[in-house]
């Protein structure tokens, strides 16, 4: 790893004024991803701002109408909230399966959005919930949010502070993990809203995308057998020595129809 | 960089570079060789210490981070008596060890699995151990000997 300036934020407004005093440097949360990276010379700031003390990064707010959880909450800490479980389990069960435990401890919510990497799990609740992504400027619709593969629509030195998830009738997630790596080959976030159904993807293309043929069949049926059939064009897939990108297709449709099963037999 | 740190309870005062590991700072400064250094990419657990009560990959830290916090490592679990820590009886009990490389972070992630589940079934043992690795046992003793331990500190109601 090379040499960088270590700055640890005190709050919000300090860490945005250290990050805007150096050239190349990034906002360092949990650490998982962008410390290995930094080993592996994939990423050179030359100085990492730590959010790690910034408390009001860490607050959760859950209540009927929805969930607002902190940029630097722990995915081990929303798998163990009661308050998640009852109001939203689709959200504890996601970030129980993130990673291995101790990786859960120290990832963040925030840190996996901003780093939207194509296999990575929240861009898909995000996506798939309508959640919005609170900035320390302002507020940006998920939808918007994810623009690439590790492309996000945050500035330079833009903070995510919270995400918040409105309330979904009923939601699941089911992902195929790679054998070795355990990333999302594939993984679906499928969600039944007020207004419609969304069905987000991860692992399978650049970034998290949704399948519109797949939620207007959920529409007019919640069921698995509505989307039998149903795939995103292969043209668009990911294709690596992981899975090509038919096979990635298929695998797709049947996580999807995991995440609807589990939906029902949850609610 | 100074890194003002409580090791298995005592308080440590560390100069390091900000781009020093806590793994580094366990081995290289302190010299508490216990807690491998197995892949240094976090995969394989065998760095696995407690950080503020919570099971960590110290590869996967900077010590800086760890700045003000409390760690325990694998040096720190028996008593000052030199008697074993439960999980350390049980795993050798079980030959729940062949090479011992992944042994610290195997134990390590045991004793915390039982901080939130105290009396885990097969299948939640071997998912909390999904972050290590051991190339010799084929986990088989590994998960054994949590279970054992599990058993035994519920009996006696620590
Ligand atoms: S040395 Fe830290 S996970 Fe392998
Ligand atoms: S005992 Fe050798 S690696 Fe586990």
């Amino acid at each position: 790893m090379y040499a960088f300036e270590y700055e640890r934020a005190t709050d919000q407004k300090h860490a945005v004024k250290k990050f805007e005093s150096y050239d190349a440097p990034r906002y360092l949360a949990g650490g998982q991803t962008l410390l290995a990276s930094m080993k592996m010379r994939l990423a050179q700031p030359d100085a990492l701002i730590d959010l790690g003390r910034v408390a009001s990064l860490k607050e959760m707010n859950v209540d009927p109408a929805g969930i607002s959880l902190g940029a630097m909450v722990s995915h081990s800490t929303i798998a163990q909230s009661h308050e998640v479980q009852q109001t939203a389990p689709w959200l504890s069960d996601l970030a129980k399966g993130i990673g291995d435990r101790m990786v859960r401890h120290r990832g963040t919510l925030g840190g996996s959005l901003a780093n939207s990497d194509p296999a990575a799990d929240w861009p898909a609740a995000a996506l798939a919930l309508e959640a919005t992504i609170v900035t320390d400027r302002r507020e940006i619709a998920a939808t918007d949010f994810f623009q690439g593969m590790f492309m996000t629509a945050l500035e330079p030195s833009e903070l995510i502070v919270a995400v918040r998830f409105p309330q979904a009738r009923r939601a699941a997630y089911a992902k195929f993990r790679n054998p070795a790596s355990r990333y999302a080959v594939v993984g679906v976030f499928v969600a039944e809203l007020q207004h419609g159904v969304r069905v987000a993807v991860t692992g399978a293309g650049p970034c998290v995308f949704r399948v519109p043929e797949m939620e207007q069949a959920l529409v007019q049926s919640f069921q698995p057998s509505s989307i039998e059939g149903l795939h995103p064009l292969f043209g668009d897939l990911n294709n690596d020595m992981h899975a090509s990108a038919e096979y990635r297709a298929h695998l797709i449709s049947v996580f999807a129809r995991r995440a609807i099963t589990s939906a029902i037999h949850r609610a | 960089m100074r890194v003002h740190i409580k090791v298995n309870q005592v308080q440590r005062d560390c100069e390091v570079e900000s781009r020093a590991l806590l793994s580094d700072l366990l081995r290289d400064n302190l010299r508490l060789t216990g807690t491998h250094r197995g892949c240094d990419t976090a995969q394989c657990g065998a760095c696995t210490v407690h950080l503020d009560g919570v099971a960590v990959k110290s590869c996967q830290v900077l010590a800086v981070q760890a700045d003000g916090s409390d760690v325990v490592t694998i040096e720190g679990l028996a008593g000052a008596d030199g008697q074993l820590h439960p999980m350390q009886q049980a795993f050798s009990e079980c030959h729940a060890l062949q090479c011992g490389f992944c042994t610290p972070g195997m134990v390590m992630s045991g004793v915390d699995l039982l901080r939130t589940h105290p009396r885990p079934d097969t299948a939640t043992i071997r998912e909390a151990l999904e972050g290590n690795l051991c190339r010799c046992t084929g986990y088989v003793n590994i998960v054994e000997a949590i279970r054992v331990c599990a058993d035994r500190m519920a009996a006696k109601g620590v």
